[in-house]
């Protein structure tokens, strides 16, 4: 794409480019003019930010230090060391795995197994369907929480009313976010419905660019339908899938506002906390701010690691020079 | 025959389907328009002959609502406004200038998005408090702080996703205005900028929502000056110890999620397009 590009380059200029360009032809050298705004917003607001984040996790940045009437005590490693000795931390990274994994799974197979089905309808029904999904995808994550909070309440929901009705009378004022698992799973259900919609776009999209010969050709050969779609269409969707798959987990592994709204601030005694909520928690209402920044740098390691896999499935659209 | 009506059954399937996903948005909508009697039931049904705006109006006029829900579209409209500017003028140079560095900045820009921007919130809080000492508008407690953090956060994929945009364009069409003698700049302002306008729209959606939803920085940020909170904080505020108003947490949740809704509707098709574009550059 880039390299059809007619028009003489501008001289190279420095990254970041703040410095005032020379001016060469009529238009001197705008590259850098261009950047310079989104460039100094992101220096400052996000790449320091980072920066920061390390730097706090260092030290031992307590109430008295950040009111600034204590001095700052350098730790080194040690925020780490209490970190990785606590068994809570564990157990938290543990039901944070566990929990994105489910979401995961859950919306790419919702999403996918949807795209495929979408594929196959006349365009009433899918549009009915597209509709729908663009309905919880567009969904404010606040809201979404207390719709589902609400379907769920033990008192007024209707889920508890209905399965009343269809016999189980135990379930009539049960508690759905008081138990460790069905408060998670209750999160993970909302989590799914608001995020298996970006999946089931990016996959229709995929199935769509599958040339209709191809799909012709193994019906013609006699295949059925799921067979078709789980050994034709899958394995053609396969580099999309991968990068679907990649962004739920980076999307799934930081969901901070359901877990936070829906089981309020992470459950009774923190049994429902994950990574994210666990920092803030130390961090603002702990205010272990040190300790919070380095349950951060963990996270954000984390992450990074997976976004080296995104970065390497994106190389392609990242043009060459 | 088989095949059709095997048809016929996954249209079903897809009929049903697009009802329950559907389903919880009609049931907040359902609620917010209950009377109080048929929402505090122990017998919910799913549809009511006494439709009110009461929870509506107790929403709006009892608990201030209105000033929170100007709070959240001024923040959303400051971010999508400075975002549009911010990011077009970005894409342009990744897309139409060749520079040393280019593609480092593209990488650059694909990782920023994976930061894990929940995990900013410490020393953001702290920047932002020391930012308040010199200006105070961008401090803690006040809109401006939670505009320039969204902003932050929507720019890369803005700028990754106009990107695509920009460079839909024809160059031959760069080449014909600088031969009738435009300068680069009149062809960025008069040209481009109209020609990468859908694009321009899907990226404020996206940009607005982001600013919309946010409760985690309107939490941390806005502390002491409660007439600055946005829509999704104060909804708290119906959440009490001894009994929940539900009607008014539907109805505000309502409230916030139309524009959202609005939004999405109008530009699903650029939406879907520009991701498409985003996915396979």
């Amino acid at each position: 794409m880039a390299t059809r590009e007619l028009v003489p380059a501008p001289a190279p200029v420095a990254v970041p480019p703040s410095r005032r360009p020379r001016r060469g032809r009529r238009d001197g050298h705008p590259a850098a003019l261009y950047l310079a705004p989104a460039a100094v917003l992101l220096l400052g607001v996000l790449a320091y930010p980072i920066y920061q984040l390390v730097v706090i996790s260092l030290y031992d940045y307590g109430q008295a230090e950040a009111a600034g009437n204590a001095p700052l005590v350098f730790l080194g490693l040690d925020n780490y060391a209490e970190l990785l000795a606590r068994t809570q931390f564990w157990v938290v990274l543990a039901k944070t795995i566990g929990f994105a994994a489910v979401c995961v799974v859950g919306s790419l197979f919702l999403g996918t197994a949807l795209a495929v089905l979408a594929s196959r309808v006349r365009a009433v029904p899918r549009m009915l369907l597209f509709l729908a999904a663009l309905g919880a995808w567009a969904t404010p994550a606040v809201a979404g929480s207390y719709v589902w909070l609400f379907l769920f309440d033990a008192d007024f929901g209707l889920v508890n009313e209905v399965l009343a009705g269809i016999g189980f009378e135990a379930m009539a004022g049960h508690s759905w976010t008081f138990g460790t698992y069905s408060a998670f799973g209750l999160v993970a259900l909302e989590v799914i419905w608001c995020s298996f919609p970006f999946v089931l776009v990016t996959m229709y999209a995929g199935i769509k660019g599958i040339p209709d010969e191809v799909i012709e050709a193994a019906s013609l050969d006699g295949g059925s339908w799921p067979r078709i779609a789980t050994s034709v269409i899958l394995p053609m969707l396969r580099p999309l899938l991968l990068i679907a798959t990649i962004q739920s987990i980076i999307w799934d592994f930081k969901v901070f506002t359901q877990i936070y709204v829906m089981t309020n601030g992470g459950g009774v005694a923190g049994r429902n906390l994950v990574l994210n909520v666990y920092a803030y928690q130390q961090a603002f209402a702990g205010q272990e701010y040190g300790r919070g920044a380095a349950i951060g740098v963990v996270m954000t390691l984390i992450l990074l690691s997976v976004t080296a896999l995104y970065v390497r499935s994106q190389r392609r659209s990242v043009e060459p020079t | 025959m088989t095949r059709r009506r095997g048809r016929l059954l996954a249209e079903i399937g897809t009929v049903v389907v697009a009802g329950v996903v559907a389903f919880p948005l009609y049931w907040m909508v359902l609620s917010a328009l209950k009377p109080a009697g048929e929402i505090q039931s122990a017998q919910p049904r799913p549809w009511t002959f006494s439709p009110t705006l009461e929870s509506f109006e107790r929403v709006l006029t009892v608990s201030g609502f209105g000033r929170y829900f100007l709070n959240s579209v001024l923040v959303a409209c400051a971010v999508v406004a400075l975002s549009l500017l911010m990011s077009f003028l970005a894409a342009v140079a990744l897309t139409r200038f060749r520079f040393r560095g280019r593609v480092v900045l593209l990488v650059m820009l694909l990782v920023a998005q994976m930061v894990p921007i929940e995990a900013l919130t410490i020393p953001l809080f702290f920047l932002m408090r020391s930012v308040g000492e010199v200006a105070p508008a961008f401090g803690l407690n006040e809109l401006g702080s939670l505009v320039l953090v969204h902003l932050a956060f929507s720019l890369p994929f803005a700028i990754w996703m106009l990107r695509g945009f920009v460079a839909a364009v024809p160059v031959e069409l760069e080449e014909a205005a600088r031969i009738d003698g435009a300068s680069r700049l009149r062809f960025t302002w008069q040209i481009l900028f109209p020609l990468v306008l859908p694009g321009l729209v899907a990226t404020s959606v996206l940009a607005f929502i982001h600013a919309w939803n946010d409760f985690l920085f309107a939490k941390t940020f806005i502390i002491s000056k409660t007439e600055n909170q946005t829509l999704p904080q104060a909804i708290l505020v119906f959440f009490k110890p001894e009994e929940n108003d539900w009607g008014a947490i539907m109805a505000s949740s309502t409230l916030m999620t139309v524009p959202v809704l609005v939004f999405f509707v109008l530009v699903q098709r650029r939406l879907v397009s520009g991701l498409a574009g985003a996915v396979k550059g």
